[in-house]
């Protein structure tokens, strides 16, 4: 049954995925070294838990690479992406020509032809996206210089596959070998494109990217505002899903490469309020496929070619490496690089990338290279890629440390961080007032909330609100949680409270938390937590109100001002002293028999405490009558006492 | 006519008796202002503004206030402390006040023997408010003898009726 052996391959998948990526990180190596070896270990060449489906596999994971340009594109607002159209260009642009050139140069000395050099030259120009995005991201290099650069020359990259697609058919010197093609044929629209000229077919390309811009402003935004507004988590997750699908296969049938119109769709929704939920929906499917991607790279090494040309295998690898890394070290240099961020932006792009074997595909397909010529390539690119994390590991432990770079570069602090120093989760009624009295004071505040309609709005009035629940560690990361000092917690649920309260403490140990209760029982729980701060959702109002019903009583306004703040300071403090007695009691009868009573006994002490504080201050009554009674010191004495 | 402003501060009126005669027994007099600073800022947040430009709209200045601890309740110095700014009453450009009169108009526990260099207090209450004094001073503002009304927990019927007689005369004819 086809479905039965699909569960068994994506059972086989997962398994490895579930198993190599504790053990990389136990031995300190990255989640991408993990899953290759994984992916060779169970590859036809070792346990032979998969065999040919692993090309298909790799195909179909690839769609890994298209989410992950979409989260990249959900990073960058166009604001920032336009101001790094220098180094894109400029060394994107370098890199793809000044690499073709070396590779080529090194496939004519081989005694290629100059077309399948070129071809070569093309395709191995390439690194991988998905390696180097990784592994800059887990490793914490992603704000360096090093990590922006390589992050602009694999996004010119991603678009360079366009015009190199294109070409490729140009430099076929054999007959076509057909088949073999990946997302080609079949599509009417593929079909009637590969029949206009070249130029109607870059009109495409253009509408196309135009379309996203227009539709990600005017369609996509209230859409994912529409239902969100639902409040149902998984139809945004589908509608999440069905945008970078839905987005791909458009690109794909116009021949433009999926990942730069997902990319294109980040870019454009970077600035909407959905971009943390949507990031966080993607996020793990994108994980997983990429995970699952590596592995099938891992599975797709043929190692019995290897072993039979060992000496050529190697030798290409080798030459690729080098001649990219030099490549890239000259670049860094003229870009005003330090030595460290040189050393790991010409380290980490040496390999051949994903889009290489997408490339290959079609160059075997469309008569450009001979099978040979083209199985070495593979097998040479997926050794690259797979050794691509020892490298990494070799830059990180030999040479780095003797440099001393500083991993953590600065960030483009406005773009990329939000850090408020207060992260509001829930902005009700009570969190308005919250955000607004912080605010007035000329104090940041980051709103967490999931309904949409309060983001939109607090939007507009220029605060920083996310779309989305507040319990969730991605969600509370994004925010800035990790650099703020304060989260106010203004949740409805108690269930939602306790969760937060927990993702918080765990993840982010430095945050002060405040938490506003939502009933007496709610209130106790919290105090016995504690937590920073707790208060009853009433206690200010309701207090204040009171104060208010004392004064058109006729009370002096300073009287009940005095009343209302002892009675609030004295609540507080009851509240806490009965806060250890309430852990014992379990039953819900039970919970509110003793809250009756606390009840009463409040009542009971505000009665006795009454009769105290009326005797106290500026008591001129029995000053009076001592004085009446010739009383030395009563209001001063008289002269001559 | 000269209009005058009554910084009454008392915070406890409700147990009041001779400021409560007195205040009620002059609040209706023509331009006589009365500010009630306990009533108006029952937290202490004073409103600094407020009551800049009501002291501009008048030429006396009358501190009402008994007299606790040989001063002023706490209110009153923290309206002196955030009223008189800097560059407003006092300092480069703070001439708001200059060439206003201002009395101190206090009630005492204590009869009218004990205070004096040799009585039980002694000194004498207008000694005793010498900060007063020194700051009207320093805010241009001339510094009239206190009225004071000793004996203050003691005072009642007659007593109380007499007091504010003088009160308003003073308030009618000046000095
Ligand atoms: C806190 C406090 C401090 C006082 N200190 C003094 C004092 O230093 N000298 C004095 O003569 N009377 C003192 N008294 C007595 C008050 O001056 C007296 O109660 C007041 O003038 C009575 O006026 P009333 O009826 O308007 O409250 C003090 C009273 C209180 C409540």
């Amino acid at each position: 049954m086809a479905n039965e052996s699909m569960f068994v391959s994506a059972f086989i998948y997962l398994v490895a995925a579930v198993v190599s990526v504790p053990v990389a990180k136990r031995l300190g190596l990255s989640s991408v070294l993990g899953y290759l070896v994984a992916g060779m270990l169970i590859g036809p060449f070792a346990l032979r838990l998969v065999g040919e489906e692993g090309q298909a596999v790799m195909h179909f994971s690839e769609f890994g690479v298209v989410m992950m340009l979409f989260l990249i594109g959900l990073e960058l607002r166009p604001s920032m992406l336009w101001r790094m159209r220098l180094p894109i260009i400029g060394l994107g642009g370098s890199q793809v020509v000044l690499t073709t050139l070396a590779v080529t140069g090194g496939a004519l000395a081989i005694g290629l032809g100059w077309q399948m050099a070129l071809a070569v030259g093309l395709i191995l120009a390439l690194s991988s996206t998905a390696i180097v995005m990784q592994s800059l991201q887990e490793k914490g290099l992603g704000g360096t210089e090093a990590g922006r650069s390589a992050f602009s020359v694999l996004l010119f990259q991603d678009i360079a596959v366009i015009p190199i697609l294109a070409a490729l058919p140009l430099l076929a010197t054999l007959p076509a070998a057909g088949g073999g093609g990946h997302d080609g044929g079949g599509n009417v629209l593929s079909d009637w494109l590969s029949h206009q000229p070249g130029w109607m077919n870059t009109l495409m390309v253009l509408g196309a990217v135009v379309g996203i811009i227009f539709a990600g402003r005017f369609v996509l935004q209230p859409l994912l505002a529409l239902v969100a507004g639902t409040r149902v988590r998984e139809a945004f997750v589908a509608l999440a899903l069905v945008l970078v699908i839905g987005i791909a296969l458009l690109m794909n049938s116009l021949g433009v490469s999926a990942a730069l119109g997902t990319f294109l769709a980040g870019v454009v929704l970077a600035d909407s309020p959905y971009r943390h939920e949507l990031e966080s929906d993607i996020e793990p499917f994108k994980g997983i496929l990429l995970g699952v991607f590596f592995i099938s790279v891992g599975a797709s090494i043929d190692f019995s070619l290897v072993a039979g040309n060992p000496w050529l295998v190697a030798g290409i690898v080798a030459g690729l490496f080098v001649a990219k890394a030099l490549v890239l070290f000259v670049l860094g240099s003229f870009a005003g690089q330090g030595l460290d961020q040189r050393l790991i932006f010409s380290l980490y792009l040496a390999q051949g990338g994903e889009f290489g074997f997408v490339l290959l595909g079609m160059a075997l397909s469309g008569g450009v290279l001979d099978e040979r010529t083209c199985q070495v390539l593979v097998a040479s690119v997926a050794l690259s890629m797979a050794l691509t994390p020892l490298v990494m590991l070799a830059e990180e432990k030999l040479v780095r440390p003797r440099f001393g770079t500083r991993v953590a570069g600065e960030r483009e602090a406005d773009e990329m961080a939000e850090d408020a120093p207060v992260i509001l989760a829930g902005v009700g009624r009570f969190g308005n007032f919250v955000a607004r009295m912080l605010r007035s004071q000329g104090v940041e505040v980051t709103v967490i909330d999931n309904d949409s309609e309060h983001i939109e709005f607090l939007r507009r009035l220029g605060i920083k609100a996310f779309y989305g629940d507040a319990n969730r560690h991605d969600l509370l990361e994004a925010a800035g949680a990790a650099k703020a000092s304060v989260l106010i917690c203004t949740l409805g649920g108690e269930e939602q409270v306790a969760r937060l309260i927990s993702t918080a403490r765990k993840h982010f140990p430095q945050l002060k938390i405040m938490v506003r209760a939502v009933s007496r029982n709610h209130e106790y729980e919290l105090v016995e937590e504690g937590l920073d701060f707790v208060i009853h959702q009433n206690a200010g109002s309701a207090i204040q109100m009171a104060e208010a019903a004392l004064r058109e009583l006729g009370w002096r306004a300073h009287r009940a001002s005095r009343a209302a703040k002892t009675f609030a300071r004295h609540d507080h403090a009851a509240t806490r002293a009965l806060a250890g007695d309430h852990r014992d009691e379990t039953t819900y009868i039970k919970r509110v028999r003793q809250s009756l009573s606390e009840l009463e006994e409040l009542f009971e002490q505000d009665a006795k405490r009454r009769e105290r504080e009326s005797a106290t201050p500026w008591d001129a009554i029995q000053l009076r009558k001592d004085s009446a009674a010739g009383y030395p010191d009563a209001g001063g004495a008289k002269d001559g006492d | 006519m000269e209009r005058t402003l009554i910084v009454f501060c008392h915070p406890a009126l409700e147990k009041s008796r001779t400021n409560r005669a007195l205040i009620e027994g002059v609040a209706d007099l023509d331009g006589v202002t009365v500010s009630d600073l306990y009533e108006r800022y029952p937290d202490f947040l004073i409103d600094v503004k407020r009551e800049q430009d009501q002291l501009v709209e008048h030429e006396r200045i009358v501190w009402q206030f008994p007299l606790f601890w040989y001063s002023t309740p706490s209110l009153m110095k923290e309206w002196m402390d955030v009223v008189f700014q800097y560059g407003w009453a006092y300092g480069r450009g703070g001439n708001a006040l200059a060439g206003k009169r201002v009395k101190a108009v206090v009630t005492t526990g204590a009869d009218a023997g004990s205070y004096t260099a040799e009585g039980f207090n002694g000194h004498t209450v207008r000694d005793l408010l010498l900060p007063l004094e020194r700051s009207a001073r320093m805010c241009g503002m001339e510094f009239a003898e206190p009225l004071v009304f000793y004996d203050a927990l003691k005072l009642d019927g007659g007593g109380l009726a007499r007091a504010v007689a003088d009160y308003r005369k003073w308030l009618k004819e000046g000095d």
